[in-house]
């Protein structure tokens, strides 16, 4: 069964084959609202916007939040200062490693709940778990110059995929070694990795790295990638090709 | 500050390579800075380590960061591209700035070739010959296969919220 709500700013889309699956699909989405609650910049009363306000003394900030920083701290450490939560006005905005997180924590729940067949996609970020009926999932990439059609066909095998991107909405990513400069060369980067949470950090960090991101992604044992630039050229890793057969 | 930054993401990344690398093959050979072209399906693009390292570091050259631009610009995708040769701008990948320039005959890529290439900085050249990764590089075309899950940019997730936060506008009294 297949079911997509608005959660977080963005359509979520979850299938977990089986029967009876209602109750776990609602707890699933459940979940990733109490994320939305707590996480939501956009949101004056949530967590995040009160850390934000100085409202929350140290000592109390929930566990979820503090893992979240321990996890862009640990990202922003791995990407040589590329991935920082910090935007240039200083708010923290935790979006950008909140969303894989989410997503990975809401694959746990529907395993736990003791289904082996699904797929959480958030917004073009996946996580995946076994088959669809027997075959492997399949992922298309987005022409990130027409949505209406996909340009790659991937079969990720149960690894996270996550695609991130300037178009349709303009650059909403920033280099933060270079604030100001313009992220316009790549269009988009698709990181396949161990898992969305995984895929989803070094896809933002790639993305703002511009050309060199794909060569970052080369150089990460673990994980391929598949970038677009603005004239429509792609550039991927070397193990990429492994995840074009089923 | 920029020539700060690449400074210091040279350093981490050099650092990052002392570590991380554990083999300590000797630098190959690749054979030049050309590209292989073959026709339709891509381009290998491989590492081109150049003679004549200086022993020492030296500062990052000072090459323009600008792209000269293509008299006309290539039209994206789906119908292929522009006849031309095509000047990419200057990339500071982390091992120095690289730029190539792509040829397009027939709406297909034929050769992409390295302008610049970092040849300046021993690590450098040790970084490109262990490391210079094999990337490959085609024209994106439109797939016809029907797929479970379709990934886009997380942008794409911008312009749902857009778009519903503008249906909300209209929504409101």
């Amino acid at each position: 069964m297949r079911e997509m709500r608005p959660i977080m700013g963005m359509p979520i889309e979850i299938e977990i084959v089986g029967e009876n699956v209602e109750e776990t699909l609602n707890a699933a989405f459940s979940y990733l609202v109490s994320v939305d609650e707590r996480f939501s910049t956009y949101k004056e009363g949530s967590e995040i916007s009160r850390v934000n306000r100085g409202e929350v003394v140290d000592g109390t900030i929930s566990t979820e939040m503090r893992e979240v920083f321990a996890l862009a701290e640990k990202t922003k450490k791995e990407t040589h200062g590329y991935f920082d939560i910090r935007r240039p006005d200083g708010l923290i905005d935790p979006s950008g490693i909140v969303k894989g997180w989410a997503i990975h924590n809401t694959a746990g729940l529907i395993r736990r709940a003791g289904y082996e067949n699904f797929f959480v996609n958030a917004g073009g970020d996946i996580a995946m778990s076994g088959k669809n009926a027997g075959k492997e999932w399949s992922v298309g990439i987005w022409n990130p110059f027409n949505t209406k059609e996909i340009v790659k066909v991937v079969y990720p095998q149960g690894k996270g995929v996550a695609t991130s991107g300037s178009y349709m909405r303009g650059a909403h990513i920033y280099n933060p070694l270079a604030p100001k400069e313009n992220l316009t060369d790549v269009v988009s980067i698709t990181v396949i990795g161990p898992d969305v949470l995984e895929a989803d950090r070094f896809a933002t960090a790639a993305f703002a790295m511009g050309r060199s991101g794909i060569v970052f992604i080369e150089n990460l044992p673990g994980f391929e990638g598949y970038m677009i630039d603005k004239s429509g050229v792609a550039t991927f890793t070397s193990g990429f090709s492994a995840y074009t057969k089923p | 500050m920029k020539r700060l930054s690449v400074a210091i993401i040279f350093i981490g990344l050099s650092a990052f390579y002392i570590f991380s690398r554990t083999s300590s093959a000797a630098p190959s050979t690749a054979p030049s800075t050309q590209v292989g072209a073959t026709a339709n399906n891509g381009i290998t693009i491989l590492p081109s380590p150049s003679a004549g390292t200086p022993p020492t570091p030296t500062p990052t050259p000072t090459a323009p960061k600008a792209a000269s631009k293509p008299a006309p610009a290539p039209a994206p995708a789906k119908t292929g591209y522009k006849d031309g040769v095509y000047t990419g701008s200057v990339a500071d990948a982390y091992y120095g700035l690289v730029q190539v320039q792509a040829t397009i005959k027939n709406g297909l890529i034929t050769n992409v070739a390295f302008l610049s290439y970092p040849n300046d900085r021993s690590t450098s050249v040790y970084i490109n010959s262990q490391a210079m990764p094999m990337l490959t590089q085609e024209a994106i075309q439109a797939q016809s296969a029907n797929v479970d899950i379709i990934s886009g940019a997380s942008a794409t997730s911008g312009a749902f919220q857009q778009s519903l936060a503008s249906a909300l506008a209209l929504a409101k009294y």
